[in-house]
């Protein structure tokens, strides 16, 4: 089973790499870019074949390494198939 | 006073550290190594700076969950004086023996250069007996941008636990002497008991006078004070 695991900069932290994306794909001539904020997404294969065990495991690991709860939100999910 | 130096992947002040304390303090400094379960019985635990594991994920996160740093969080709740420089700032933060994080600067530079820090908080073994002191130090770092929620900040700030500002050479804080975007200018802070201190300039780089500034050596000085010589 594959699973995945987004980490996104919570609302309030300021993402100084999107801010430099943001001039970026502005010179480039990309018009109407508002904010572009960076986040993280790790695949992770697992033996796991039961689905809510599966999640379980994806939201210990982002708990526990992958995110870091003061700066970042997470979300867990199952890839299809 | 012996002073254990942790030794991660990737760390590159170690040796730095063992110097300051063994060649030019005269005391006794020695390195353990990262994956060892053994402090060896030191007064003081410095985690030093460097890229320990490439800095991957974010700087920090990996060695965190090192099997050294069960001992050293051990070490911190008896009170027990730590002391993480840089990447070692990086790794209390991300070990959740302070509080808060570290992120990329605000400039998105790397930055390599000297800073004044203003010495002020709680009195904690490394600042003991220097509250009100200017002292220039340098930093070298891509990610020292202190974060934390507002609650956190003031807690800190009311606590005293804020330990080291960004000023000018006049003791001023200000925006302009900030070198990174760190909230409240923040280049210092101790933990509620101020027996950890985690601080991004690197204090080892200017403790002695071959390397034209001696002004690091105040912190190892107070240590070595602090701790009973």
């Amino acid at each position: 089973m594959k699973g995945k695991v987004t980490v996104r900069l919570k609302a309030g932290v300021l993402d100084v790499e999107g801010k430099a994306i943001e001039g970026a794909l502005a010179k480039l001539g990309f018009n109407g870019v508002g904010a572009v904020r960076v986040g993280k997404v790790f695949e992770v294969e697992l033996a796991e074949t039961d689905p809510a065990a599966a999640k379980a495991a994806l939201t210990a690991m982002a708990k526990g390494l992958l995110a870091n709860p003061v700066m970042e939100t997470f979300e867990v999910a199952l890839e299809p198939g | 006073m012996r002073v254990a130096v942790v030794s991660f992947p990737g760390s590159n002040c170690d040796d730095d550290c063992v110097r300051v304390v063994g060649e030019v303090l005269g005391r006794t400094a020695y390195k353990v190594w990262h994956a060892d379960h053994d402090l060896q019985g030191p007064d003081l635990v410095i985690l030093p700076g460097g890229f320990s594991y490439g800095d991957y994920l974010r700087c920090g996160a990996i060695s965190a969950h090192a099997p050294i740093m069960a001992d050293v969080a051990d070490f911190a709740r008896r009170g027990g004086a730590v002391l993480g420089i840089c990447n070692g700032f990086q790794i209390l933060t991300e070990a959740g023996l302070l509080p808060g994080a570290l992120h990329r600067n605000a400039g998105l530079h790397f930055i390599c250069r000297d800073v004044h820090l203003r010495v002020e908080g709680l009195a904690t073994p490394f600042t003991a007996g220097l509250a009100g002191r200017v002292l220039k130090v340098p930093v070298a770092h891509h990610d020292g941008n202190y974060h934390a929620d507002a609650d956190t900040l003031a807690r800190l700030e009311g606590d005293g636990q804020v330990v080291l500002r960004y000023c000018h050479p006049d003791g001023v804080v200000d925006a302009a002497a900030n070198p990174n975007g760190s909230l409240g200018h923040i280049a210092g802070i101790a933990s509620a008991a101020g027996n950890v201190v985690g601080m991004m300039p690197h204090p080892e780089r200017c403790a002695e006078p071959l390397l034209g500034n001696t002004d690091g050596l105040a912190f190892f000085q107070a240590a070595l004070q602090t701790l009973g010589g």
